[in-house]
């Protein structure tokens, strides 16, 4: 198939093929990043720029190295020490990053909606890195390639996410991308974290821990997202993570040769214990792993897209 | 649209058994050669000449397949710029390498499978076997062994066809 | 100045008239309404509305004129002329400006200003409280020896119930009523409606209890004291629920919604264009059918456009930071006619909403096309059909997410006291 999106905005934006085209690319990118000169030059003269109005280590990097092992050109701009802090709005961010030619812009922003604004402004691609609680696709992308990897296919898997799930784009952008598939789809957490309507997209939702991971295939942990106010649905941190901490004894009631999986960062000790995080059915860093080999692989579609 | 066979299915044939005795002439012996075909027809030319060298020699030889989308110089403007994954199970380093591909013209896909092989590692030597030479270069790099020559015209297009992938062997001119 | 409409649809709502009639206009009074009449020569404008309607002008009881204090996003002249251009002969204009109008000064500044620049006429809405900061009463009566028509924290509830009972009692002495903008601003943190939605788009949402809370606890408090309640903007099924339910023992109730209520559903948010950024939000689908449905059964007396006029730079920023609000006078009632195309109110039973319902409602002399009445008149085609263009709005506020829609039914000509006031450009007659 031919990839014709200028952007990546969303899953919602894609089809099933464009799902599976992703995955299928990045596996050739995989290898790349076994070799000793980890790199080809396929971008060599592209410039990528990573627009980061909220903190980041592990997407940014995780875009940073892509873009590198492709032979592009990167340019970082993070909030705190942008023209942002002097009161500049978005709109012209994006037309004085759009006068210098960027290729490819990656933007992660708190507000839902910030990438497509930008993808409206500027000619270039726009990537979605995180906007607010909406969507982080590319998370989705290389979940799903983590799955795929490990389970062989996507289709029959029972996928329990567990989490403050109202305020995770991560939820939202899996359920999105899960949904074309044939999957069981399980939200668990306090009922105040999950938000009303949810079994209308086909999830099954489910406030107890132990019964949501039965025969699971794969469990998704999700961090409580204090700066969207996460806190607040919860009396406290030590409760949650009493009914909702995943431990080593969980495992064992869910399905045989279960994967864990987080995107990360990790709050050790809240919704995930350190014999699961570091234990041998987490899959954590390999989803790091394969996040930029899912990144190289939408750089690239993005920048040889048929026009 | 007119065709000319160039090559019919035992002439094939015989010019890959050519080449995989000129292959072990020329490096006199094929102890330290292996082997690397270039996706999609090259793959399967050098599983071939691979056979044929097991037949003569008695002697496995080692066999990798290249992808060379992301090295080529023009990987934008194709249509699909689909890509394969790149196979090489083994180390490039200090050894010799025939690199295997159906048509030669203008050495651009040479030139990118020798960058693509050079980020693998340091290779004693490269040597490269075509099917069919049809000339045309833009590049100055020649093949080691080549099946047969053909000088194209304008508007002739030069085809392979294998019958792992297209059913049946012959090397044919199309005139467009 | 006579101005004499030959051969209009003449429909008047409050007397039931509708009838093919002329209709002949001295000075700033309706003089004569009859068939086929006959001018003295005298210097007489004479409009051909065949083929078009005559009703009485519009009036709208919920509008930011934004004067004083926002000038950059209305001022009384422009937001006038975009009413009239709507076919409002008369807008209340909200209280929430700055200075805020909680005081004669800036009452008697905005009827002064009305008088000099409106192309309508011009009804200041006071404070419920001081600075509408929700702690101490305004003084209501110097407000109303200044011309306000009614009282109102729009933008905001009282939040205070004791001070809310207290404005209820205590403007029943001067007769004016307390417009009610009914949100929980505890649970009303988001910016759009909680629902199927806010779920796809990961926007910070508001439960349409939020709402529903209030307008339960306002009426209630209005029935205690035995005062007039008007609740505005109401956008939800639950809220529309609750006041069909009161009225049926008290009736002292009144409420308006706006036309975005009943033409748009929260899925216009998913694409996070600012323009559908509107509080109260726009609902879920149920919630526009039991807004139609309301109107349908009468629970739903008025319909006003809480004109909300923004520059573009408050709009073309991240939704969650963008201001709330839509520009509607120049919209609403070409909206609103697609009630009477798809059944929900009969061309009459609309203009009642328009007319005479908040005529009523603010003890306003205008709103019936009678001889001797004051000449405030609109001429407006069922047919035409329009594109909206945003850009061509004559409000300054251009925040519409209806630009491209394709309306029919058209505002052709206003008449405010016997004079024009607004023409379209494709009248010819």
């Amino acid at each position: 198939m031919n990839w014709t999106k200028k952007d990546l905005l969303g899953i919602t934006e894609l089809t099933k093929e464009e799902i599976l085209f992703v995955l299928d690319t990045a596996e050739s990118f995989k290898e790349i990043s076994k070799r000793d000169i980890k790199k080809v030059p396929t971008l060599r003269g592209k410039t990528v720029i990573t627009l980061f109005y909220e903190p980041s280590t592990r997407t940014r990097t995780s875009f940073e190295i892509a873009a590198k092992r492709l032979s592009a050109d990167t340019i970082n701009i993070s909030a705190s020490t942008s023209s942002y802090v002097k009161g500049e709005t978005l709109k012209d961010t994006a037309k004085n990053l759009e006068a210098m030619n960027p290729d490819v812009t990656i933007i992660r922003h708190s507000m839902p909606g910030a990438p497509h604004m930008l993808a409206r402004i500027v000619d270039s691609s726009v990537v979605n890195g995180g906007d607010g609680a909406h969507e982080h696709p590319t998370q989705a992308l290389l979940d799903l390639f983590t799955m795929r990897e490990k389970k062989g296919t996507i289709d029959g898997l029972k996928i329990v996410i567990v989490g403050d799930i109202i305020h995770s784009r991560v939820a939202r952008s899996n359920i999105f991308a899960l949904r074309h598939f044939n999957t069981e789809i399980i939200c668990c957490g306090p009922p105040t974290m999950l938000p009303p309507h949810l079994e209308e997209l086909g999830v099954r939702v489910e406030y107890n821990l132990k019964k949501a991971i039965r025969n699971a295939d794969v469990i998704m942990m999700l961090r409580i997202q204090k700066e969207r106010g996460g806190v607040n649905y919860i009396p406290s941190i030590k409760e949650y993570s009493t009914f909702f901490g995943l431990r080593k004894e969980h495992i064992a009631g869910a399905g045989k040769d279960v994967i864990i999986m987080h995107p990360g960062p990790m709050n050790r000790g809240v919704e995930i214990m350190d014999d699961v995080a570091d234990g041998p059915s987490s899959v954590i860093l390999e989803q790091v792993e394969n996040g930029v080999a899912v990144r190289m692989a939408i750089l690239y579609l993005l920048l040889g897209r048929e026009t | 649209m007119k065709s000319k066979v160039l090559l019919d299915k035992k002439a094939v044939e015989r010019t890959i058994n050519r080449i995989a005795h000129e292959i072990i002439e020329k490096n006199q012996g094929v102890e330290a050669l292996k082997l690397i075909g270039i996706r999609t027809r090259g793959v399967h030319l050098a599983q071939r000449i691979k056979q044929k060298i097991e037949d003569i020699e008695h002697i496995s030889l080692p066999l990798g397949v290249l992808d060379i989308t992301m090295y080529r110089d023009d990987v934008f403007k194709l249509k699909s710029p689909e890509l394969k994954k790149t196979e090489i199970p083994f180390d490039v380093n200090n050894i010799t390498i025939i690199l295997i591909d159906d048509v030669m013209q203008t050495g651009r896909t040479t030139r990118a499978a020798i960058d693509a092989i050079m980020d693998l590692g340091r290779p004693k030597r490269i040597q490269l076997a075509v099917l069919v030479d049809r000339g045309d270069r833009e590049l100055p790099i020649h093949p080691d062994y080549a099946g047969a020559f053909y000088a194209a015209n304008l508007g002739e297009d030069v085809m392979v066809r294998l019958n792992e992938v297209d059913g049946k062997d012959e090397v044919v001119v199309v005139i467009s | 100045m006579s101005i004499l409409i030959k051969n209009g649809r003449v429909i008047d709502p409050k007397s039931g008239v509708d009838e093919i009639m002329d209709i002949f206009l001295n000075g700033n009074r309706i003089d004569k309404i009859d068939k086929n009449i006959r001018t003295s020569g005298r210097d007489v404008h004479v409009i051909d509305a065949s083929g078009h309607i005559i009703a009485p002008g519009l009036i709208d009881v919920h509008a930011h004129l934004r004067e004083p204090g926002y000038e950059w996003k209305e001022t009384i002249k422009t937001g006038t002329r975009a009413a009239a251009k709507g076919g409002f002969t008369s807008v209340v204009c909200m209280a929430n400006t700055n200075p805020v109008n909680d005081n004669k000064s800036v009452t008697d500044y905005i009827i002064q200003k009305a008088r000099a620049e409106a192309s309508c006429r011009v009804f200041p809405c006071g404070a419920i409280t001081k600075g509408l900061k929700g702690e101490e009463l305004s003084e209501i009566g110097e407000l109303y020896e200044a011309g306000i028509v009614a009282i109102s924290d729009d933008g905001k509830s009282v939040r205070n119930s004791a001070i809310l009972e207290k404005a209820l009692e205590y403007s029943k002495l001067f007769g004016i009523p307390v417009i009610s903008h009914c949100e929980d601003e505890d649970l009303s943190k988001g910016f759009v409606h909680e629902g199927r939605s806010s779920l796809l788009s990961g926007l910070d949402a508001v439960p349409a209890i939020a709402e529903q809370l209030i307008v339960e606890r306002d009426i209630t408090i209005a029935r205690y004291v035995n005062a007039p309640i008007h609740l505005t903007h109401i956008s939800s099924g639950g809220s529309v629920s609750a006041i069909q339910r009161a009225k049926k023992d008290y009736k002292k109730i009144t409420c308006d919604t706006c036309p975005h209520y009943f033409s748009l559903s929260d899925e216009a948010t998913l694409g996070f264009d600012t323009n559908t950024k509107v509080n109260p939000p726009l609902r879920g689908k149920e919630d526009v059918e039991a807004i139609r449905e309301g109107l349908k059964n009468d629970t739903i007396d008025m319909i006003a456009t809480d004109h909300a006029p923004h520059e573009s730079t408050s709009k073309d920023v991240e939704f969650d930071i963008a201001s709330f609000g839509i520009s509607g006078l120049e919209t609403a009632f070409s909206l609103s006619l697609a009630l009477v195309r798809d059944g929900v109110l009969t061309l009459p039973e609309l203009l009642r909403k328009f007319i005479v319902n908040p005529a009523k409602f603010l003890g306003l002399p205008c709103g019936q096309i009678a001889a001797g009445k004051t000449a405030d008149l609109i001429l407006f085609n069922l047919d035409a059909e329009w594109k909206v263009d945003r850009y061509s709005f004559l409000s300054k506020g251009k925040n519409t997410p209806f630009h491209g829609w394709k309306l029919k039914g058209k505002n052709l000509l206003t008449i405010v006291d016997g004079k024009i006031v607004y023409k379209d450009k494709s009248f010819k007659g």
